[in-house]
């Protein structure tokens, strides 16, 4: 057995912090995963910074500036294995908004001398840069998840993560169909799960903030959703929200605007 | 001594450097670079529908969502007219005391006491006081469980809606935490007395204090924007003496007053004006540890933050013992198009949102002026102040006191990004 203690980095690029945050939310196993591994490099929690190469890299956040698309690849660089942590490092999350709309109207909202700004004109998940080991969805990520995934890893076995959709997490917690009872527009049959779908739980559909399930019939979705609109629009907003650069997500919104158009 | 630089702070939330020019022993450059990119909220805000503004108000914090949630929510509530349920009001506040909890044990703990106890990390501090961060851990996560019993989860929380709740909170649940409650109030009494006794730098400065005032309460959110020059103002007319400035060569819009001052927004500020209205145990503490206000030293923010978490617990328990709801969680909305404002107090200071719906209930404009905005002009005023105690310490600790005082305002780098501040030398 190897007795070093493998080395963890954390990162931020375009976010909230939310994700990392998880980790310090991990308020009962912090503590013993402070032992379990050597976490060299966590600006939000220490000052103390060791230098690559890490074991493990963790990434919260998307890709918006030319410092990004430069630092993230010396990230990969310094890691044997890359975590996408959270919607905004899988996706691109909400700040990809900008990626439909004229980024140029939006700074200048902002700033009274947008040209002074540094941005790319989109935001782009981990992916689109370099190569990802392990995404992790979620608006924030579920710190479960986040402890599974590092367990995991120690222990040298496949995280175990669900594959199916919010749909299959109100079934087993006895939560009725917001979309059927009530007809409250839910992207929970579309979208991944890992939340505990706690937005039926309060009585409100969901809003897609775990990105595409694997293997749903979004199209379908998309057709009961128009069904359910309770005012015009309401489907592609629904769509181009948290995950909305997620490919799955992006041909939704864009189909309906097709058939809007015809 | 050379230059003082930190080109990335730790333990703050969010992506900065820090660069102090000495020249002859005293401060000619201060630079807070924050290099987080903008990510144009109030961009894509417009032609949201009012209702989804929360979720996406949210995502501009991890640490301080509720804040934002409920900025968002007041503001859009004005702008309709609509008036809450009283419970609804109380159902925020209680989750608001959460958001305080969590954010203010994080920050007292693992934040900011490292550099008053010569660690680099609560992590290292556990090993030498495991007991002190087990408690911070546990003290943090009753905030935590709080927000996750009224918003499905702690972070991005999904209950509140505008006009109210998308659904009430269950209140055997929140019962449930009592127990927790009152260990976490005994704790947080424990903080305030320790919180006295760390040796903070010595640096005293003359501010000019803003943060809401509420006659009958500790005012989080609902109130006059009160100014310790004595100015009062309500919501409405913040824009009218609170600017934001787009200085040269600064991608950032700095917060001043309409004669060119700065002012401090958090929990000095909060404390230093509303002090009388604490609750009872929380004033008695306050007394008992012998605090002599007005707090007038930054370092000690640490110490109104420790008041304040006294007062969250209080307040919480008294709270989930009053909770009782009824009816509906949520008003039904009459769409008409108007302006609102809303202004609440956020762990880290006043948060101002203003928007302009159309008469489907579309926004058509937004505005968000967040705390660490208000407070970036101070920091460089304050680093400006302090310069001249540090130069003759070893470069190291003059450093690290220069990094403290960042650290000790709690900035919110992220938050503060849509108004991305990127210095560019000019010699």
């Amino acid at each position: 057995m190897n007795p070093r203690k493998p080395s963890i980095a954390v990162y931020k690029f375009s976010s909230c912090d939310g994700c990392q945050l998880s980790l310090l939310n991990m308020e009962d196993e912090l503590l013993d995963l402070a032992e379990a591994v050597d976490i060299a490099y966590f600006l939000e929690a220490t000052r103390a910074a060791r230098p690559g190469p890490y074991d493990i890299a963790i990434v919260e956040g998307s890709i918006t500036t030319e410092h990004e698309v430069e630092r993230i690849k010396e990230v990969r660089r310094d890691a044997k294995i890359l975590i996408a942590l959270g919607t905004c490092a899988t996706s691109g999350g909400v700040q990809a908004l900008r990626n439909f709309a004229d980024h140029k109207v939006y700074a200048s909202k902002v700033y009274e001398h947008p040209e002074f700004l540094h941005y790319l004109p989109t935001s782009t998940p981990i992916a689109e840069h370099v190569a990802v080991d392990l995404e992790l969805w979620g608006c924030p990520v579920n710190k479960r998840q986040v402890l599974e995934i590092i367990t995991a890893l120690l222990n040298n076995r496949r995280p175990n993560l669900p594959q199916y959709s919010v749909c299959l997490e109100c079934k087993r917690s006895g939560t009725v169909c917001v979309l059927v009872d009530k007809g409250i527009p839910c992207m929970g049959p579309a979208t991944q799960a890992g939340c505990g779908a706690i937005c039926p739980s309060n009585g409100r559909g969901c809003y897609g903030c775990f990105g595409p399930a694997k293997s749903t019939n979004v199209d379908s979705l998309v057709h009961i959703l128009r069904n359910a609109e309770r005012m015009p629009g309401e489907t592609e907003r629904l769509f181009r929200g948290i995950s909305g650069n997620a490919p799955a997500f992006q041909m939704a919104a864009e189909s309906f605007i097709s058939k809007e158009k015809k | 001594m050379k230059n003082i630089e930190v080109p990335a702070l730790a333990r703050v939330e969010g992506e900065g450097g820090l660069f102090i020019g000495l020249q002859d022993g005293k401060a000619v450059e201060i630079r807070l670079d924050i290099y987080e990119p903008p990510r144009f909220f109030e961009g894509f805000l417009t032609g949201r529908f009012l209702q989804e503004v929360p979720d996406i108000t949210a995502r501009i914090c991890g640490i301080c969502p509720v804040a934002y949630q409920m900025s968002s929510a007041f503001a859009l509530e004005n702008a309709l007219g609509i008036k809450i349920h009283p419970q609804v009001r109380a159902l925020r506040r209680l989750m608001y005391c959460g958001e305080y909890i969590e954010s203010h044990a994080l920050h007292i703990y693992m934040l900011q006491a490292p550099d008053l106890l010569g660690k680099e990390s609560a992590l290292e501090l556990a090993a030498v006081a495991p007991d002190v961060v087990k408690n911070a851990l546990r003290l943090k996560k009753i905030g935590n469980q709080l927000l996750k019993t009224i918003g499905g989860r702690s972070v991005h929380p999904v209950s509140v809606c505008i006009g109210g709740f998308y659904r009430w909170a269950d209140k055997a649940k929140l019962q449930a935490l009592l127990p927790d409650l009152e260990w976490g109030l005994q704790a947080a009494l424990d903080t305030l007395k320790w919180s006295v006794t760390l040796p903070y730098p010595d640096l005293e400065i003359d501010y000019e204090f803003v943060a809401l005032h509420h006659a009958d309460e500790y005012a989080v959110i609902e109130g006059e924007i009160l100014s310790s020059k004595g100015i009062s103002l309500s919501t409405a007319e913040y824009e009218s003496r609170y600017l934001e400035k787009h200085v040269r060569h600064s991608n950032a819009l700095h917060g001043y007053t309409v004669d060119g001052g700065t002012y401090l927004v958090g929990p000095l500020a909060r404390l230093n004006l509303n002090h009388e209205q604490l609750l009872p145990i929380a004033r008695k503490a306050m007394e008992e540890a012998n605090i002599q206000l007005p707090l007038k030293n930054p370092y000690k923010s640490l110490i109104a933050r420790a008041v304040e978490l006294v007062q969250a617990y209080e307040e919480a328990i008294e709270l989930v013992k009053n909770y009782s709801p009824e009816g509906t969680s949520a008003v039904e909305l009459k769409l008409k198009a108007g302006e609102g404002t809303g202004a609440t107090e956020a762990p880290r200071g006043l948060l101002y949102h203003r928007y302009q719906i159309d008469d489907g209930g579309l926004v058509q404009f937004a505005k968000i002026t967040p705390p660490t905005a208000q407070n970036l002009p101070r920091i460089e005023a304050d680093l400006f102040e302090l310069a001249p105690k540090i130069v003759s310490l070893p470069e190291a600790e003059a450093t690290l006191t220069a990094e403290h005082l960042v650290r000790a305002y709690d900035p919110c780098i992220s938050c503060a990004t849509h108004f991305l501040k990127l210095k560019v030398e000019e010699k």
